[in-house]
């Protein structure tokens, strides 16, 4: 088997041309990742810059009206820029500078990504360019003026079905064409080796702090673990400490769109099948003839046909656990959080909520969940207004 | 054992490789594009089995990916458009493809079927080196070449690769997707003679040649240029009336090479 394998699952599918930069990262992240220098100054800039850690809040009203499990929300929304994307960025953007890169590229879906990209780009003076499907960039449109604020320059991608996945394309392409002073801050716990990885290992930091959290507060480990899941980064960052924790229940969230009987649905594990795509094996959207699905989701974030090879890998072996959230049951759970504990979830978090909301009442009182919320919700709150019927100006 | 259709295609001079996408505008028009590029002397024609998402393309053939989807292409009516034309046409077929469209069909499954439709090799523009072996097997099994590729980046790796291309090596001209470029800087030269070091597996440039001045330019470096975008970009404008403008391009281009 090739590197960077979870199981079947992973691997390198990449153009010849971007081979030898694949190869160029991943030497220097396994000579950095263990660098005390580098671990140094990335943990300064979490603490002192993203405000980590992020707290692990007790959500006591949402728990007594659930009446069951104990419920715990881990407050990536609180993070600089307001979503878990900053941890990876700026360990990538950190780790770019240390191989001589000048320019940043990246995707994004909702936007979250590229605004986390374009901060640190900000930050570390790097030169950022951001692809972002076309129909994301008017569903987001905030979020494309912050990366201009910001100092990026955003491409508004037209082909294919103009969102996530057609984004992650032209950034690869891109990418092809300007290798040398170049980084790809791929967003999520995808793509080719050793993306899936660091990815991973820079959101890990999440799993980390919520054991240390809870030992403190309850003296033990969570019953459960939620996360939404689209390429699985905020959801491999929520699992990945308690993997070896086989008594934690680890549960991924998926977008189930208009639902899974329909084909307006992104939910990767509940509808796809196995496939080789931007760069990675793992399970995909697609028909018969291995074309890939035109995915649906009212979140920009996980409208993805994809997921990762990790949470493939996890799905084959039992240890997650993979629901899909339809659209409905998302906005129902934006606005639940809203007025239970006056918190504004993400829409993509909102996925986690709901199912959470749904498995809580049937724990016990003395079961405790943790459920990430990956970002939060400002960015939607136009979207969601449109979705109950309310023509509001953003 | 490499296959002995490709073998003998770079035997009698210059070769000119032109690629079309099947199904733009229509697998009709594709078979009778084939049949006159054939007749037009093509050493190798390349065929693409389009992608919802062909990662490695430029503009103008991902949105003949897209036309020929639209138009309800799929694999297996390609594989029945090449048996038919291996019926009359003896010159090599290589499909061009992602690497989902192979693995979903099954692997040995797709291989089994390309080669008794009559194809002779295939190209895979995302799976490099280091993948290759899982596509390699099923192919050779049926008497088909995976063709490597070779990029200006690939410097050190280009011996290995080299070593076990088989069929021909494709080497690309430029970073970057496919489509015209107007000049071509890489140092090919020193590309080249690496690979000649290494082995006698022929080598054939492609990605931005557009027109015979760059052909007649790279076929001289090499033993072969592919042409992709400028053909597909004919096929766009022309539709199905495309079949004798690219017939005179293609004429054009073997002279080319062949001088």
């Amino acid at each position: 088997m090739t590197k960077g394998r979870f199981g079947i699952h992973g691997g390198q599918y990449m153009p010849e041309t971007l081979m030898n930069a694949v190869i160029e990262l991943e030497e220097a992240y396994d000579h950095y990742k263990d660098d005390p220098e580098f671990k140094a100054e990335l943990n300064t800039l979490l603490n002192e810059y993203a405000n980590r850690p992020s707290l692990l809040y007790y959500a006591e009203r949402l728990t007594k009206a659930l009446g069951g499990a104990k419920i715990y929300l881990k407050r990536e929304d609180l993070n600089h820029t307001g979503a878990h994307k900053i941890n990876n960025v700026l360990g990538q953007v950190l780790l770019a500078k240390k191989m001589g890169k000048t320019r940043v590229i990246a995707e994004t879906g909702a936007g979250q990504h590229g605004v986390a990209t374009a901060t640190a780009a900000a930050l570390m003076d790097m030169e950022c360019e951001v692809f972002m499907g076309k129909e994301d960039t008017e569903r987001q449109a905030l979020n494309v003026y912050k990366m201009r604020l910001l100092g990026a320059k955003v491409h508004a991608v037209e082909t294919g079905t103009a969102t996530l996945k057609d984004a992650v394309s032209e950034t690869m392409r891109e990418w092809t064409n300007r290798i040398a002073d170049t980084h790809y801050v791929l967003g999520s716990t995808m793509g080719p080796h050793p993306f899936p990885t660091i990815v991973r290992d820079f959101q890990a930091v999440i799993s980390q702090e919520i054991i240390d959290q809870c030992m403190e507060k309850e003296g033990r480990l969570p019953d459960c673990v939620l996360a939404c899941v689209g390429g699985g980064s905020n959801a491999m960052g929520t699992f990945y400490h308690f993997i070896d924790h086989p008594e934690v229940q680890l549960i991924g969230c998926e977008a189930a769109g208009r639902g899974i009987d329909t084909f307006e649905t992104a939910a990767t594990i509940n509808t796809g099948s196995l496939g080789v795509f931007h760069g990675m094996k793992s399970y995909f959207c697609q028909d018969k003839y291995g074309q890939i699905a035109p995915v649906y989701s009212i979140s920009a974030g996980l409208d993805y046909p994809g997921i990762g090879p990790e949470h493939a890998w996890l799905h084959d072996t039992g240890r997650a656990q993979y629901v899909p959230v339809t659209d409905d049951e998302a906005v129902d759970a934006f606005e639940y959080l809203s007025r239970m504990e006056g918190i504004i979830p993400a829409i993509e978090s909102a996925h986690a909520v709901a199912y959470a909301c749904k498995i809580a009442p049937k724990m016990s009182k003395d079961q405790i969940m943790v459920v990430t919320l990956s970002g939060r919700g400002d960015k939607d709150c136009a979207a969601i207004a449109r979705y109950r019927g309310e023509d509001i100006n953003e | 054992m490499s296959n002995p259709r490709i073998k003998a295609a770079f035997e009698d001079g210059k070769a000119f490789i032109p690629f079309v996408t099947c199904g733009d505008p229509s697998l009709e028009t594709t078979k009778k594009i084939i049949a006159e590029l054939a007749q037009a002397g093509a050493a190798v024609i390349e065929l693409g089995i389009p992608f919802s998402d062909p990662t490695a393309e430029g503009p103008v053939i991902q949105s003949a990916n897209m036309r020929a989807l639209e138009a309800g292409t799929t694999t297996d009516k390609v594989f029945d458009m090449v048996a038919d034309l291996r019926k009359t046409i003896d010159t090599p077929f290589v499909f061009m493809t992602y690497a989902n469209v192979v693995f979903h069909y099954g692997i040995e499954e797709f291989c089994s079927r390309a080669a008794e439709a009559g194809a002779d090799g295939l190209i895979l523009p995302d799976v490099p080196f280091e993948e290759k072996e899982e596509f390699a097997g099923p192919c050779r099994d049926h008497g088909m070449d995976l063709v490597s590729m070779i990029a200006p980046t690939s410097e050190e790796r280009i011996d290995m690769i080299a070593r076990e291309a088989e069929g021909f090596v494709y080497c690309v001209s430029s970073l970057g997707v496919t489509g015209a470029r107007s000049s071509i800087t890489t140092d090919l030269d020193s590309i080249v003679a690496r690979i000649r070091a290494v082995t006698d597996t022929p080598i054939a440039i492609g990605f931005g040649i557009s027109n015979p001045e760059q052909a007649a330019a790279m076929a001289a470096k090499s033993d072969g240029a592919i042409v992709g975008s400028a053909i597909v970009k004919i096929i766009a404008a022309e539709g199905e009336n495309a079949v004798p403008v690219v017939g005179e391009f293609a004429r054009k281009m073997v002279e080319a090479v062949r001088a």
